[in-house]
């Protein structure tokens, strides 16, 4: 390898990526609206957001596939024109396109013939696991092994960022386990890596931070727990036949009450003194308090009537940024 | 996370000269060219195969004070160069359909440098059109000096160009996967009509006068001129130089739009 990662004992002084007020206007329709963000080298950021949220648009504003309406994007401290031109960061776009007629490897091959100093042909193959196919034409491979060859073109260039969108779309489970293992060796080396998914299961466990945008904006931003945190709140469950829903709802922090027979399920800020109340004042019975988990989290924050972590956006991304 | 060592990368990386062109990407590019089944017939074989049932059955007969053989062997090859720069700078066409174009503004390759990638690999093809039917005509007894050869031959390939320039103007303008399905036609007509196939004498006076105008004629007025001088027509010369600029400054200007808004 040429490129010998340097130790830096302090903090390193370039961010990986740093968007600053970036803004992305479609004609009347503000696809982003004023987006701050900063990522360290190392950091496994994931980028998780309801569709139409803006997290794609971003992205290619990170690779410079689109100029942004006003603030600015730098990768490494280069524009990301001249990011991209360097091999410091790659992509694994939905949109990117393939040529059928020529074969996986050829593939990757033309691809390497643009850069100045690449990894291997056969390596990259092998490390997004395809180098068994290497002689088939793309056209004839499966989704998922089309999305592992760009995978592969994403690591020739040995990036420094790799940013991925939806990156496990149409692999099948063994297959995205083996994509996120290979992941994880390189991040292990240094490499920092953004990914956009909708699958919370894989934010949660792959992201070291997990930032939440909707409508344009960050309305969060921390690691898996705090993003559960977040959206503070407990469900409270219990058997109660009979229960009545308009009496439950005046409880205090009682956010919600759904009946299922006599189940009840009551979610509440303040679950202690609704279990308190369940108990002490009615006949309930199975009493079972539950945190949320990241898609109940996820939901109750990129919702439109989201609560107030919606009209906060800023209030609650630096809160959680600073306590870590 | 926390816990580990930052490792910092090594953001001293080179940027590859010329935006990223380079042989080896043209030389896969040409591969890929050539081994589409349907580019290879109707820029290589075809001409040729017009010329064995047009041309070499009328070896005896002459057109003005050119062998008649010899007068269409050039036509057939100014006009093969024609479909095979179309055929390559078209490409362009399909690689914005399937999105290739996109995929690679990830990579070093600035735009300018893919522009000038598809213009070389379309007159590297439009050069092979032009050799293969020059050696088909000598194999098959065509006479002419030397320097006709090479003056003939240049003629018809460098001409050529106005029709990259077309391709590229029509790639930009329509992606699809089958634009050289809607260019083929369209060049069978031109060709017709700047007397590539027939010289145009055969027709009324006011269809020459029309045919004078499109951009087939030019080329191939300029590729025959070495045959006969005698009867070349000057306006073949802001011909090709009107329909260049235009086919050029269209390209440029979708070219520019595409860029942007990619």
């Amino acid at each position: 390898m040429n490129n010998t990662p340097v130790k830096h004992a302090a903090a390193p002084s370039v961010a990986a990526l740093e968007l600053h007020d970036l803004h992305k206007r479609f004609g009347r329709v503000r696809a982003v609206n004023g987006i701050d963000l900063t990522v360290e080298p190392g950091e496994i950021v994931a980028f998780l957001g309801p569709n139409g949220a803006g997290k794609t648009t971003t992205i290619d504003m990170m690779l410079g596939l689109s100029t942004p309406t006003a603030g600015d994007v730098t990768v490494f401290g280069f524009k990301p024109v001249d990011a991209v031109a360097r091999g410091l960061v790659a992509a694994v776009m939905q949109t990117g396109g393939l040529l059928k007629d020529l074969t996986v490897g050829e593939t990757v091959k033309l691809t390497s013939t643009l850069f100045v100093d690449t990894r291997p042909v056969d390596e990259v193959l092998q490390r997004a696991g395809i180098l068994d196919i290497a002689d088939r034409r793309v056209g004839k491979c499966s989704g998922g092994q089309q999305q592992r060859l760009r995978f592969a073109m994403a690591l020739l260039s040995d990036p420094a960022l790799l940013v991925l969108d939806e990156p496990t779309t149409g692999m099948d489970v063994e297959g995205r386990r083996d994509f996120w293992s290979a992941i994880r060796e390189d991040t292990q080396r240094g490499r920092t890596v953004m990914f956009a998914t909708h699958y919370l299961e894989e934010a949660d466990a792959y992201a070291d931070r997990i930032v939440l945008i909707r409508q344009g904006e960050v309305v969060a931003d921390g690691t898996a727990s705090e993003i559960k945190e977040l959206s503070s709140g407990r469900t409270v469950r219990a058997t109660l036949p009979g229960a009545d829903p308009a009496r439950l709802l005046t409880l205090p922090g009682v956010d919600g009450v759904e009946i299922r027979g006599d189940t009840i399920l009551i979610r509440a800020s303040e679950s202690d003194s609704v279990a308190r109340y369940l108990l002490t004042e009615t006949n309930a019975r199975d009493l079972e308090i539950t945190a949320r988990n990241l898609e109940e989290a996820f939901i109750a924050l990129t919702s439109s009537d989201a609560p107030e972590a919606a009209t906060k956006p800023a209030q609650h991304a630096e809160s959680i940024r600073s306590a870590r | 996370m926390s816990a580990q060592p930052v490792v910092m990368p090594d953001l001293n990386r080179r940027v590859p000269p010329l935006g990223g062109f380079n042989v080896t990407f043209v030389r896969l590019e040409i591969r890929r060219l050539l081994r589409n089944r349907r580019t290879m017939i109707f820029t290589l074989i075809m001409p040729v195969a017009f010329y064995f049932l047009f041309g070499y059955s009328s070896r005896g007969d002459t057109v003005g004070s050119a062998n008649a053989a010899t007068y269409i062997m050039v036509n057939l090859a100014t006009y093969g160069a024609m479909v095979a720069t179309m055929a390559g700078a078209a490409m362009v066409s399909v690689e914005r359909a399937q999105g290739w174009s996109r995929q690679l503004r990830l990579t070093p390759l600035r735009p300018a440098a893919y522009m000038a990638t598809k213009i070389v690999t379309a007159m590297t093809l439009g050069g092979m059109s032009v050799a293969i039917q020059f050696i088909v005509g000598a194999a098959t007894g065509r006479h002419l000096g030397l320097d006709k050869w090479i003056l003939c031959g240049l003629a018809a390939w460098l001409c050529a160009f106005v029709f990259a320039a077309m391709g590229l103007f029509l790639g930009y303008l329509l992606p699809s996967e089958n634009a050289m399905q809607v260019m083929g036609p369209i060049l069978a007509v031109l060709a017709l009509l700047g007397g590539l196939f027939v010289p145009l004498s055969v027709w009324g006076h006011t269809f020459r006068e029309i045919a004078r105008l499109t951009p087939a004629y030019g080329v191939g007025e300029i590729a025959r001129a070495p045959l006969h001088a005698e009867h070349f027509d000057w306006a073949a010369v802001p011909n090709i130089l009107i329909w260049g600029a235009l086919f050029s400054l269209g390209a440029a200007l979708l070219f520019r739009r595409d860029t942007k808004r990619v």
